[in-house]
């Protein structure tokens, strides 16, 4: 324990920039998690009387057009907006890192159709495709946590057919087949858990792209509906009222979004100095 | 004293890593005189490597010089900054790097890189810089060097690549050349011939050179004098001929012990380390064959037609063509060639892990060939032929720990058992080999390169296996290591009488261990027989060429050529 604390406050010296992420992260998980609990007002309540104010004292970040308080819903959007892309990024990982395995331990027919499977889903423009997703599966929550996994889930077989390629010649797999280990459990006892740091990796890069798609699938309507508090129907409200000069009711949610953004590269950058062996002394 | 070419003196040098400040330079101090060769012998974490790169100024950033000087040409080069240092790098004073592969820039024609460094510091006409180049490949004897000129990297093999570096390292006439172990990834044969060129070529130029190397033997045959290196300090400083005579210090001679060629039986080998069981009496193979391979072929598809839309004929490379191979009960069989030769691949097909084309593999009598690798490690003979890789890092799981490492065969290969009886043979294996209990909880990175390769030995001896395929168990190891797991292989066969099949590239590595001895040619046994007559009395001419490249120590030299 001792010895691990000690690691990483090694790491984090000479990566300040981690220690910045992750109290970014710690200020998000608790929005998500106590948010509800904590604002000062109900984020979907309606007060037409105070309605289009000026951030102040009352209103940290002013009213909307409908006098709910801009502060309370960019922090209950929070929950949503984690909460799918969290879901999204986990399903694409966990389909994503075994079928990737599989090809890039079995190669032959497998690799090749797999390959090329994912190939013609990068050759689409992924945010079109999320939406005639959302489109196809109907206008819910849940199709947009399967869209949002769809579109990454090129980056995970990808990553984990190369990870295992590099692998899979390697000494102690020769030996755990010596050892009478089949493939199967080749797969899942000495693969999977060998790459599964790079993926980690990739899904903190991919968390930030998750929120991002999800703001802006609700953003164009699709998915999440009003009045739930959620950052990008929160931009698109606002947008129609920067003109009039009410800039606070879209940069508000927008700067939200931009935090998660920065924070989850961030972490992912971070995290791969940890984990790329070839930064290690 | 005479003029001194580069001295350097106190040189202490630090590295920080996550486990704090880690000396790795502790005041070292040699001389280097004009036109000397030097060279510096230590084992891996010596500081050999270190102070070839700071007294290029090489170091990388988590490294600090936190004391002494480098005096070359009445400069310190260890106050210059990059930008003078810029300038003597390459021109007064350049280096050979040990992977010659790595060191050549890939995408480019290798003349090209050569014409770059002349250009850097010697700017003249294309036509003039051109002929330099040519001129620099004529001198490292490369043949055709217009049209090698043009070649890339990966065209040429790893010898014609150090020859390559050696020639860029020389274009612009250095007064100082560091050569960093330039020949460990190469065949002993390309060895001797890089070697020989690089002593020419330095000799003629009376370029002061450091050769720095783990081989001892090496550094007897091409250097002047020898400045033996351990745990970042100087523990002696010789010319050749006086330190071989008289070694002073204790770790100058326990290197000189550990060193096969050095000795002429596995007992002599380091006799501090690790006890070996008497030879068994009878030590004559006695019984039916454990292992019999008869005509066994591979062959790899060298480059695939183009056209997919119709077959094709593809070239094919022939790995391993007809080979005939018995092993009886605690017999230990040697099988010895260059990279390439097949051998890799003839252990692979005998542990099954690869199929062979043609030929029969038959283990206690039974033929093993025409079961599929994957299902094979299914059935009972599994656990019969188990198999120790070449690099012992590599042939752990990162993630297990070493009881796991040694437990999983046995989980998977023996019939199921309590927890108490699989810890006990795991216990029982890991002191078989010498490792000690405590470090059954301890992860692969957590151990030292001895340790892991006991480890990898441990695993497969834990299902007690008729046959150990040895794939070059040592060539990743110190001189001094590998010295204690020769014995610890050769006591295990001595007690608990498995048979052992040994493949190296290290004629003098297998000559102490085994009773037969084969030598493999480009997928072809050319010579087989005991192991003294191969060695002694060697009939073919390749196994002749493989034992004249051998580097020898000075006295053994005088003792075998007349």
């Amino acid at each position: 324990m001792r010895e691990k604390l000690a690691l990483l406050r090694y790491i984090l010296a000479g990566n300040p920039v981690t220690l910045l992420a992750l109290g970014m992260l710690v200020l998000l998980l608790g929005c998500a998690i106590l948010g509800p609990a904590l604002v000062p007002y109900d984020p979907i309540a309606t007060n037409t009387a105070s309605a289009l104010q000026a951030p102040s004292a009352t209103h940290w970040f002013g009213t909307d057009q409908l006098g709910r308080d801009v502060f309370s819903r960019v922090v209950v959007a929070a929950r949503l907006d984690l909460a799918i892309a969290f879901a999204a990024v986990l399903l694409s990982m966990a389909v994503g890192s075994v079928f990737g395995a599989a090809m890039g331990y079995f190669r032959g027919w497998l690799d090749t159709a797999g390959s090329r499977g994912t190939d013609v889903l990068m050759a689409f423009p992924l945010f079109v495709l999320a939406m005639a997703m959302v489109a196809a599966l109907g206008n819910s929550v849940s199709s947009v946590v399967y869209a949002t996994a769809v579109i990454n889930l090129p980056f995970y077989i990808r990553l984990a057919r190369a990870e295992t390629s590099i692998r899979r010649d390697m000494g102690y797999i020769e030996a755990a087949r010596v050892g009478g280990s089949g493939h199967a459990r080749i797969l899942r006892v000495f693969l999977l858990p060998n790459i599964l740091p790079a993926l980690v990796v990739q899904a903190s890069v991919n968390l930030g792209w998750a929120v991002l798609n999800t703001a802006g699938l609700s953003f164009i309507g699709l998915g999440v509906r009003a009045p739930t508090p959620e950052w990008g129907i929160m931009v698109a409200e606002g947008a129609q009222f920067i003109v009039s000069g009410r800039w606070w009711i879209a940069a508000f949610p927008g700067a939200a979004l931009m935090l998660a953004v920065f924070c989850f590269n961030l972490l992912g950058d971070g995290l791969r100095d940890i984990v790329d062996p070839r930064s290690r002394t | 004293m005479s003029e001194t070419l580069l001295s350097v003196r106190h040189l202490s040098v630090e590295f920080r890593t996550r486990h704090g400040i880690v000396p790795a330079l502790r005041g070292i101090s040699f001389d280097l005189a004009p036109g000397e060769m030097l060279g510096i012998v230590g084992e891996s974490g010596s500081g050999k490597s270190v102070t070839a790169y700071s007294v290029m100024g090489l170091l990388e950033a988590s490294a600090r010089v936190t004391g002494g000087q480098a005096l070359f040409g009445g400069r310190d080069l260890l106050r210059l900054g990059q930008g003078a240092l810029n300038q003597l790098r390459g021109a007064e004073m350049s280096i050979v790097f040990q992977n010659p592969r790595t060191a050549l820039n890939p995408i480019r024609p290798v003349g090209a890189q050569i014409a770059d460094v002349i250009a850097r510091h010697d700017p003249a006409p294309a036509a003039i810089i051109e002929a330099r180049v040519l001129e620099a490949l004529r001198q490292m004897r490369i043949a055709e060097p217009e049209r090698r000129a043009s070649a890339y990297p990966f065209e040429l093999s790893g010898g014609m690549c150090q020859r390559i570096g050696i020639a860029m390292a020389l274009a612009c006439s250095p007064k100082l050349l560091i050569a960093d172990e330039p020949t460990t990834g190469l065949d002993v044969t390309t060895q001797a011939a890089v070697m020989d060129l690089f002593r020419d070529a330095v000799r003629a130029r009376g370029v002061g050179s450091i050769l720095i190397t783990h081989d001892l033997a090496l550094a007897s045959e091409y250097c002047d004098r020898i400045v033996v290196m351990q745990t970042g300090q100087v523990v002696e400083d010789a010319p050749v001929a006086e330190l071989f005579a008289r070694p002073r210090h204790a770790y100058t001679q326990k290197l000189l012990r550990s060193t096969p060629s050095s000795v002429d039986s596995i007992e002599a080998l380091a006799p501090d380390e690790e006890p070996v069981a008497p030879a068994p009496v009878a030590a004559r193979p006695s019984g039916p064959p454990v292992l019999e391979v008869r005509g066994l072929c591979k062959s790899y598809v060298h480059s695939r037609s183009r056209a997919f839309w119709r077959r094709r004929e593809v070239a094919r490379l022939q790995a391993v063509a007809d080979v005939d191979l018995v092993i009886h009960p605690g017999e230990a069989v040697g099988l010895v060639g260059e990279s390439g030769c097949g051998k890799s691949t003839l252990s692979r097909m005998i542990s099954r892990l690869i199929m062979p084309d043609a030929g029969e593999v038959l283990l206690d009598g039974a033929p093993i060939h025409s079961i599929a690798p994957g299902r094979f490690a299914r059935l009972p003979q599994r656990r019969h032929i188990q198999m120790v890789f070449q690099d012992p890092t590599e042939s752990l799981n990162p993630r297990f720990s070493v009881f796991d490492a040694i437990a999983d065969p046995v989980t998977q290969l023996l019939p199921r058992q309590g927890k108490a009886a699989l810890r006990a043979r795991v216990e029982q294996a890991a002191l078989q080999v010498g490792l000690p209990l405590e470090l059954l909880n301890r992860y692969p990175h957590q151990l030292s390169g001895g340790q892991k390769a006991r480890v990898g030995i441990a695993r497969a001896m834990a299902v007690e296996p008729r046959l150990l395929v040895l794939d070059e168990p040592t060539s990743a190891l110190d001189v001094s290591v590998q010295a204690v797991v020769l014995k610890l292989l050769t006591r295990l066969r001595r007690q608990q009488g498995v048979a052992q099949l040994f493949v190296s590239h290290d004629l003098n590595v297998v000559r102490l261990l085994c009773d037969r001895i084969l030598v493999m040619h480009k997928g072809r046994v050319v010579e087989s027989g005991p192991a003294e007559q191969v060695f002694n009395r060697p009939a073919h001419a390749y196994t002749r060429s493989l034992l004249a490249a051998i580097p020898r120590l000075p006295q053994l030299q005088e003792a075998t050529t007349p």
